[in-house]
């Protein structure tokens, strides 16, 4: 479904993402592991259209996305998270949900302005999905609580449910674990299988929490300094000389 | 208190360098030249007694404090007394009911220049409440409204003077001009937030300013448009034959229309035509809230306040930022527009003297004084800064200071504005 080639990206003189190429077909789960500042982040944004790729070729369900403006990408059904929690502090959880649902409620302005039938029934079925991804999440509770009072890790879940309610067919979850304790991280483990399992779809994580990467990881990609390290199963990353001397260095 | 003694000296000094040169000293002409005097014996008792009252509060402050936190009686936790939700939206509306009502029947036993200041109020709501949607909602800071406010009253004025449409055509036309020149200034400042947003509104609002000022031969320049007609009221008129008349509220008739006391054969009242215009005013505001209040709570609302909130995550969700920025721009501008021309119609003249930067300032303090996003807040603290401007206004140019003095204490008082936006509470409704 993604398929990335020699995707390159230059900052001035800073090679900061160098010929990487990844792909991830249905119902998977792949992750790219990498030490800070290796270029995770630099790839989601280029995937996801916030960077325009100096070089290499993206498609996205047999299309062509690269250089194509970030709003128009998420439409195609590729959404993200990201490694700060982005969420709409001052609004409420449920509000949260509905905003994404812009694109499928009814922005018509004279339907809205009159409150016509129709534009009820598309209010209505978007507060439903939305609360159906509340519970899903176990954020019911917390529905109308402004998001930015919630606490780290429902924040966290949040802004997954947010991705959830806009129906993608990739998710894309930036460091989701990070800032969460053992317990909140063995629960999104969950939660991201179900994602899988129950609603078709794939994902494509940064983490580096090894034991969530090792855990639920179909397929592996390992980035050191911008350039593609070694990529494959989670076993053949475990006992690549390579990646362990990236990460814990020469002995 | 002895480790007060120093700072409540270093006050009453204070007071003395700032009180003795505005008070104290007085400048006269002697001839061409200006010399110093002081003034008489009263002031400096003034002065003395401003520096002795300040240093004793400072000296006893710690004291005076503590004998008000003991005077005050417990504050009682509001919420225990408020009804239940569905219980207090009635009231709510039953209140808002009772509201439109009273502003309807009001004009007819209050004095004439009563119902004009109350029409300017209700020009500031609708100004305040568009400007709202462009600040309070989408956070996008504007200081350039005013130049929408002048576009929406020089079209009346200039349509009615060169082509003779009435009231109720331009005020349409003055609304959808406005909106356009909202979308035109949307377009560069589309990447543009915060602070470099505000200078270019401002110069926005500038440009129109002096453009109006400098285009003699159409706006007639610093001396502005006058004779703009008041609006009529269209009326049915069954004898002697079926048509429909424009109501006129002027003693004598001029072209088109007929004077509402030989329509229905009642004695003229001067008064009215200040009713009428203040009903219309009245109508529009409403208009305006019922407008605005769909709109937050339609997507496009939604949207607003997220874009105000995260821009890139907006962008994660799909969402246009181009679209959503250009339609907080137009329809904010749009409202002005309709402020601009209930405005024109007024005061009957307008030069571009009434558009000045400090206007934009009022309305945004309008904003900013009822909390931002805050529908009810931002109506409240328009009718409040009218009155208070009406009020002030035997100080003269004391006024701003007074304005600024509020503004201060309310920052102080309530940094949130009179009334902070609540989140709605929706009803979860699942499947």
């Amino acid at each position: 479904m993604l398929e990335v080639n020699d995707l390159t990206m230059q900052f001035g003189g800073l090679l900061a993402v160098d010929r990487v190429s990844l792909k991830v077909v249905n119902d998977e789960i792949v992750s790219i592991i990498g030490p800070n500042g290796a270029g995770k982040t630099t790839v989601f944004n280029c995937i996801s259209g916030f960077y325009r790729p100096t070089r290499g070729d993206i498609q996205f369900l047999d299309m062509s996305v690269q250089g194509l403006p970030d709003f128009k990408i998420s439409r195609l059904g590729m959404v993200r998270t990201f490694q700060h929690v982005r969420l709409f502090n001052s609004m409420t959880a449920i509000e949260n949900l509905l905003v994404a649902q812009h694109r499928q409620v009814n922005t018509n302005y004279l339907s809205g302005l009159f409150n016509t039938r129709a534009f009820r029934r598309k209010e209505k079925a978007a507060m439903e999905n939305a609360a159906y991804w509340l519970e899903k999440v176990d954020l019911l509770a917390f529905a109308n609580r402004q998001a930015g009072n919630l606490a780290y890790g429902q924040q966290r879940r949040l802004e997954i449910a947010r991705c959830m309610v806009m129906k993608p067919v990739l998710l894309m979850l930036d460091e989701p674990a990070a800032g969460l304790n053992p317990t909140e991280t063995s629960e999104l483990d969950q939660l991201i299988v179900s994602l899988k399992d129950n609603y078709g779809v794939s994902v494509l994580l940064i983490e580096h929490d090894m034991n969530l990467v090792m855990g639920i990881s179909d397929r592996i990609y390992v980035i050191n300094q911008g350039a593609p390290l070694a990529n494959g199963s989670p076993e053949d990353i475990k006992d690549n000389p390579a990646v362990i001397k990236a990460y814990l260095g020469e002995e | 208190m002895l480790k007060n003694l120093p700072f409540a000296l270093f006050c009453s000094i204070l007071t003395l360098i700032l009180a003795f040169p505005i008070l104290g000293l007085q400048l006269e002409h002697k001839g061409t030249s200006l010399i110093v005097t002081g003034t008489d014996a009263g002031t400096y008792y003034y002065i003395l007694s401003a520096m002795l009252a300040v240093f004793l509060v400072q000296l006893f402050k710690s004291k005076l404090a503590f004998a008000y936190n003991s005077l005050r009686p417990e504050q009682p936790i509001i919420s225990q007394w408020l009804p239940c939700e569905e219980k207090r939206q009635l009231i709510v509306k039953a209140v808002f009911v009772l509201l439109i009502l009273t502003a309807l029947i009001l004009p007819f036993y209050s004095s004439r220049q009563w119902s004009d200041i109350a029409t300017l109020a209700l020009i500031y709501v609708i100004l305040g409440l568009g400007l709202n949607i462009v600040v309070g909602l989408a956070g996008l800071l504007d200081l350039g409204y005013v130049a929408f406010y002048a576009v929406g009253a020089y079209s009346y004025a200039l349509l009615s003077q060169y082509f003779g449409l009435s009231f109720w055509v331009c005020l349409p036309i003055g609304a959808m001009l406005a909106a356009t020149f909202g979308l035109l200034l949307g377009f560069p400042v589309l990447r543009l937030r915060g602070d470099y947003l505000a200078i270019v509104t401002l110069g926005f609002g500038e440009i129109i300013r002096i453009m109006l000022n400098n285009m003699t031969q159409l706006t007639g320049g610093p001396n502005g448009i006058g004779g703009i007609p008041r609006p009529m009221l269209p009326m049915l008129q069954f004898e002697p034959e079926f048509d429909i008349v424009m109501l006129e509220f002027g003693r004598r008739a001029t072209e088109g229309g007929v004077p509402y006391h030989v329509f229905f054969d009642v004695p003229y009242n001067s008064s009215m035509k200040v009713i009428v215009l203040y009903l219309i005013a009245l109508a529009l505001a409403l208009f305006t809230i019922f407008v605005v209040q769909r709109l937050i709570r339609m997507p496009v609302g939604r949207a607003w306040e997220a874009l105000r909130e995260d821009e890139i995550a907006c962008r994660s969700l799909g969402m246009n930022r181009t679209t959503i920025k250009l339609s907080a721009f137009t329809i904010g501008a749009l409202f002005a527009g309709f402020a601009g021309s209930i405005f024109g119609a007024r005061q009957g003249h307008i030069s571009p003297e009434s558009f000045v930067f400090f206007e934009s300032v009022i309305i945004l303090a309008i904003v900013v004084l009822g909390g931002m996003g805050s529908q009810l807040g931002v109506m409240i603290a328009a009718v409040t800064v009218v009155l208070l401007q009406e009020l002030s206004r035997e100080f003269d140019e004391y006024r701003l200071l007074a304005f600024g003095l509020t503004m201060v204490l309310m920052m102080i008082w309530r940094p949130q504005g009179l009334l902070p936006m609540k989140r709605p509470h929706l009803k979860l409704e699942q499947g």
